[in-house]
């Protein structure tokens, strides 16, 4: 039963990994094989909805990493999968044949399969891998055409910033194994002793709230949209963007167990579908207004996280996946056919191409939350159980759903309208447009705004109870009849206000249209609050490790050297200054002593000498060679020697 | 067995520089190479052989200088025996990398053969001495590298402040050494020995002194701020294979010195001053990374992006001797993580030094603005170098995650203010490898002024083949983790209880 669930996250990843680096030789085979694995990943998706295994494996001391399908993640594997299926798919024709398709299909199964593995993981280490990794994934994929290099700093933008974020989630590990929850499960969060409780719960959400481009982490997806429509679709609609719907939606105890969680997660998420909101009424760019529309729809799956509403959000969350996802779509079949994601340079297009314009009418009537489709029907349970905890809430979400209405009324009127006299005018401004739609991109763009349509049925007495079932959250409120009706006219009062009203411009100050469009300048903020002074502090620190960190290495061996200077010039001068004076005072000895030589030594020699002589001179006169001399000297002698007998004697 | 494993590459090392004159350049390339990898299959068979339960092994124990208490003991447990695959597997990839090499190769060869038998002799010496050898000779050895085969005059300035720098720390590294052995009675050096018997425990001031003098002779090597300014200029005028080992095994040994002598002889002391290590890892790892984000050289970004990396380390085993509000299994966690982080940074931070050599070969320059768009000539280049900065920048998937999270889940409980600090350190390494990889590989394609389009070459087999099984190892340790960590989580686990005692 586990090999079931190893093969569901593995076949994406491995294969996908595969065609990743398989380079260009892997490009004419890529677009079919990424469907391939793609649909065999649905396949193994259903079977592991319905056969619910659970698998794991030791990862960490104490620390094992953890798979299993539940109610919830059974839908989510499901949604994950279908829509990947869908728009590989569509993306087999949106590529160029120059393009290195093979990067793309790997990238994006690999995408997938971490998506599929941050759903169904059951502890926190394996849940924050596949969480980076799809930031990771996203990088590349917004970066794919990486010629263009705006294109590469909005994946720059789109990484740090939900990196940033991220970064609660590496906390939250801490403080859940200081907390004693020491095998990271995430059911067991929620156990973890106080004070550490707080922090888990504070990095988990902030790590949500990034993933999921709620306030004030907005403006990522903005940039994102710099990436291929395909891209856009997966990750930015119905996946990566819905991973921190779903954290906070699985983590609802969590929430529930700090007390202030909840309703910080709950106004965070009412905040975002109304500001959001209204940023995407102000955009005049297809895929801007789509984007910004994606953080307003998640901001009513994070208000049902923190108001306790699972099934509500879930419902949320699969039937905006299928509605954005079919939406980006067909804004991409556009983009390539047309060459522009511009709305006023889109009127007439969903005439042009029929197919792509029933679907895009289709996408946008649920987007607006018109009965009886799936989003009307999704948002009202939402509504309900904000309504059951707070009023404020309640009129929060409510004023998001007409804004709703009125950007998804904004965005049809455009595209529906008749082609203008000349509409090449407008074309091409992104990228030359090949002037039709590929073969492939109807199908796939049919089936998600079908389903986007009906998936309404979710919210049916029968079928609720059953999501609630499979929630886990049975007691979960339904809307009352007059809170549908109330919607219902809201909604409708809204979405006519807004096409009829299209033509004409909105009397508000242009300061504050000039804010909802460039996203309330989050971006500018985050920027001059975060990025320029921490590059400010970088370069002052580069500037203060080379001064005064290596200065002063460089001051010490400067130093040393002046030491061995000093020491050099008073081994010089003292040293061998005294060595030098002593050899003087050596040589002046010697002379003394040669002196002294001459002097006493010598002259005692020489005086011994001339004694010496003298005396042999006075031994040399008794010998004058006269006999009668010699007699006489003898007889004298003779005279003495008896004279010292006599004396001795 | 061990003996040999260390000492073959020194064997050879003497054979080709004994051999007769007539030895071409070639032949000593591949005489190298297959001494490396021989090598590198010996320690496959020493981990095959190796019993993660059982503490230290392949013991091998002499009579050396008895009269001093020095002796030549060698063996391997789960701390030093991922570092000794480790040299080994870097070792052989520089061997790979270098077989185009033409400058003075015989030469060259031998020094880098003598640098692995100094490498993997340091990392298997169980006696202070015999490692105060060792640690000194990849010194003498390194000096070498840099100044006869940098990168010109601005080389042997560097390789002099490499030298004077590091040979000043292990002085004081000797100076340590000596203080454990006066206070060792019988004195001895012998580190299993002192391990057991825990000289300065109680010993106030004078166990401090001692690890000061140790610590900053490690600091000095690791290197952790504020003896960190020799790294930038000996990685930036090193050749990129002297990079390679100086950032993969080199600044091991300081780290490794941590786990091996400083916390496990010196317990008491230790505990005492974990906040300081902690704090000097935390200032580490966000001063690294935040100086590493203002460079404009490529290499000399790697380079302090190594400061940061080792900041983890530090920090992880400054909170393992935090005994307060933590158990066993955070403290295991951050020596574990640790160790693991040694052994990603070499594999990871070694690729990303040969390539940026291969990137100098092409264009002659590290400066990152020089470059754009170069993913347009050199794709494999481009993707292999990206794979290395995700995985630099501590993506899931690789080694590095696997360290740092451990790490960072490891050291909150008891260190929560510094971790917190220190988890920045992710986010800023994310930046600066991002900011790089764009500036050098996406966007409109330019080259240096002097390098003609033509001049620009993929990369080529050897330097694909010597980084990318490098890249391969830290994807494997990513993904399927528990092999290196059977083998280094027993031995965390006793040194974490060696430091509680």
């Amino acid at each position: 039963m586990s090999a079931l669930l190893w093969l569901l996250v593995g076949l994406p990843l491995g294969a996908g990994a595969l065609l990743a680096l398989a380079g260009s030789r892997g490009n004419r085979s890529a677009p079919a094989a990424g469907v391939a694995v793609a649909v065999a990943t649905l396949g193994a998706a259903v079977a592991a909805a319905v056969a619910r295994p659970s698998a794991s494996a030791p990862l960490f001391a104490g620390v094992r990493a953890g798979l299993a399908v539940d109610g919830l993640s059974a839908v989510m594997v499901l949604v994950v999968a279908a829509v990947t299926a869908a728009v590989l798919t569509f993306a087999v024709g949106e590529l160029g044949r120059d393009e290195n398709r093979s990067r793309f299909f790997g990238l994006m199964l690999v995408f997938a399969g971490a998506m599929l593995v941050t759903v169904t993981a059951t502890t926190l280490p394996l849940l924050l891998m596949a969480w980076e990794i799809m930031g990771a994934t996203s990088w590349a994929l917004i970066g794919y055409r990486w010629r263009q290099p705006r294109r590469a700093r909005a994946a720059d933008v789109a990484f740090l910033t939900t990196r940033t974020a991220d970064l609660g989630l590496y906390l939250a590990a801490g403080a859940a194994l200081a907390g004693g929850i020491g095998t990271l499960d995430l059911g067991a969060l929620p156990d973890a002793a106080s004070p550490w409780l707080h922090l888990v719960t504070a990095g988990i959400v902030t790590a949500a709230l990034g993933k999921s481009a709620q306030l004030p982490f907005s403006f990522w997806l903005s940039r994102a949209m710099e990436g291929p429509s395909p891209v856009s679709a997966l990750l930015h609609s119905a996946t990566m963007v819905a991973a921190g719907a779903y954290l906070v939606l699985r983590l609802h105890p969590l929430l529930a167990a700090t007390g202030w969680a909840g309703p910080l997660v709950a106004w965070t998420g009412a905040l975002t579908a109304l500001a959001l909101g209204v940023v995407a009424v102000a955009q005049q760019d297809l895929k801007q207004l789509l984007a910004a529309s994606t953080s307003s729809q998640i901001g009513f799956m994070v208000l049902a996280a923190g108001s306790g509403g699972v099934a509500a959000g879930t419902t949320q969350l699969v039937a905006h996946a299928a509605t954005k996802s079919g939406l980006f779509l067909a804004a991409g079949a556009w983009l390539a056919a047309l060459g522009t994601k511009s709305l006023p340079a889109l009127r007439g297009a969903a005439r042009r191409h029929r197919l792509v314009g029933i679907a895009f009418t289709a996408g946008a009537l649920t987007l607006a939350g018109l009965p009886p489709l799936s989003l009307w029907a999704a948002k009202d349970e939402v509504l309900a159980v904000a309504r059951a905890e707070s009023a404020a809430w309640y009129a929060v979400g409510l004023a998001a759903a007409a804004v709703a209405a009125v950007y998804s009324a904004k965005a049809l009127w455009f595209v529906t309208r008749p082609l203008p006299e000349d509409p090449e005018a407008g074309y091409d401004t992104e990228r030359r447009g090949t002037r039709r739609v590929a073969r492939t991109a109807p199908a796939p763009l049919l089936a998600l705004t079908g389903a986007a349509a009906v998936l309404g049925v979710l919210a049916l007495p029968g079928p609720a109870s059953w999501l609630k079932h499979l929630a886990g959250a049975p007691g979960e409120p339904s809307p009352k009849p007059w809170e549908l009706g109330l919607s219902t006219g809201v909604v409708l009062a809204a979405a006519a206000l807004a096409w009829w009203g299209a033509p004409h411009s909105v009397p508000a100050p242009r300061a504050a249209v000039r804010w909802a469009q460039d996203w309330l300048h989050l971006e500018r903020v985050a920027d001059a609050v975060l990025v320029r002074p921490v590059l400010r502090l970088a370069r002052a620190l580069a500037a203060f490790d080379d001064r005064v960190v290596d200065g002063a290495v460089r001051q010490t061996a400067r130093g040393g050297l002046a030491l061995a200077r000093l020491a050099g010039r008073a081994d010089d001068r003292v040293v061998d200054g005294a060595v030098r004076r002593t050899a003087r005072g050596g040589l002046v000895l010697a002379r003394l002593a040669g002196r002294v030589d001459d002097g006493a030594v010598d002259g005692a020699v020489r005086a011994l000498v001339s004694g010496a002589r003298a005396l042999g001179r006075l031994a040399r006169r008794p010998q004058t060679g006269l006999l009668h001399q010699y007699y006489a000297q003898a007889a004298v002698g003779f005279a003495v020697l008896v004279l010292i007998l006599l004396l001795v004697r | 067995m061990l003996t040999a494993v260390t000492f073959l590459p020194l064997l050879a090392c003497a054979v080709l520089s004994l051999w007769p004159r007539t030895l071409s350049d070639r032949t000593c390339l591949r005489v190298w190479i297959a001494t490396a990898a021989t090598d590198l299959a010996l320690v496959c068979v020493l981990w095959a052989g190796f019993d993660t339960g059982a503490g230290m092994q392949y013991e091998q124990r002499t009579r050396w200088i008895p009269s001093a208490g020095v002796g030549y003991h060698v063996g391997v447990d789960g701390l030093s025996l991922p570092l000794v695959a480790l040299t080994c597997l870097l070792f052989l990839a520089v061997a790979v990398y270098s077989f185009r090499e033409s400058r003075r190769v015989r030469s060259y060869v031998c020094l880098f053969l003598f640098l692995q038998t100094v490498c993997l002799g340091l990392f298997v010496a169980l006696d202070l001495i015999l490692f105060f050898v060792f640690f000194d000779l990849s010194i003498v050895g390194m000096f070498f590298v840099i100044a006869g085969w940098g990168h010109g005059e601005r080389a042997r300035a560097a390789a002099l402040k490499f030298f004077l720098y590091t040979f000043v720390g292990s002085l004081s590294l000797l100076l340590g050494f000596i203080g454990l052995y006066l206070a060792a009675d019988p004195h001895t050096f012998d580190i299993t020995d002192l391990t057991r018997a825990d000289p300065l425990a109680g010993r106030g001031a004078y166990a401090g002194l001692v690890l000061l003098a140790i610590g900053v002779g490690l600091a000095v090597k690791t290197p952790t701020v504020p003896f960190h300014t020799w790294l930038p200029p000996a990685h930036t005028e090193a050749p990129a294979t002297g990079s390679a080992i100086l950032a993969a095994i080199l600044l091991k040994m300081g780290t490794y010195g941590f786990v091996r002598i400083a916390m496990p002889l010196l317990p008491g002391s230790w505990r005492a001053y974990a906040l300081v290590v902690v704090i000097v890892g935390t200032v580490s790892v966000v001063y690294g990374a935040l100086v590493a984000l203002a460079q404009t050289d490529f290499k000399r970004m790697i380079a302090y992006t190594s400061v940061n990396h080792m900041g983890y380390v530090v920090l992880a085993v400054g909170a393992a001797g935090t005994l307060a509000g933590t158990d066993a299994q955070a403290r295991s966690l951050a020596v574990t993580g640790a160790v693991t982080q040694m052994v990603s940074h070499g594999l990871i931070t070694g690729a990303l030094f040969l390539l940026s050599g291969v990137l100098y070969d092409r264009g002659r320059t590290y400066a990152m603005d020089a470059y754009s768009g170069l993913a347009a000539h050199t794709p494999r280049f481009a993707g292999v170098t990206a794979v290395a900065a995700f995985a630099g920048l501590g993506i899931p998937g690789f080694s590095g995650f696997i360290a740092e999270f451990q790490i960072f889940t490891g050291s909150l409980a008891s260190r929560t203010i510094a971790t917190a600090i220190a988890v920045t350190g992710i986010l800023l390494t994310a930046a600066l490898f991002l900011r790089a990889l764009r500036s050098m590989f996406l966007g409109v394609p330019r080259l240096p002024q002097t390098i003609s389009v033509h001049g620009v070459g993929d990369l080529r087999g050897n330097e694909g083949l010597s980084v990318v099984p490098l890249l391969v190892v830290a994807l494997v340790i990513g993904v399927v983790p528990r092999w290196l960590l059977d083998v280094i989580e027993p031995a965390g686990r006793t040194l974490t209880d060696l430091v509680a005692r």
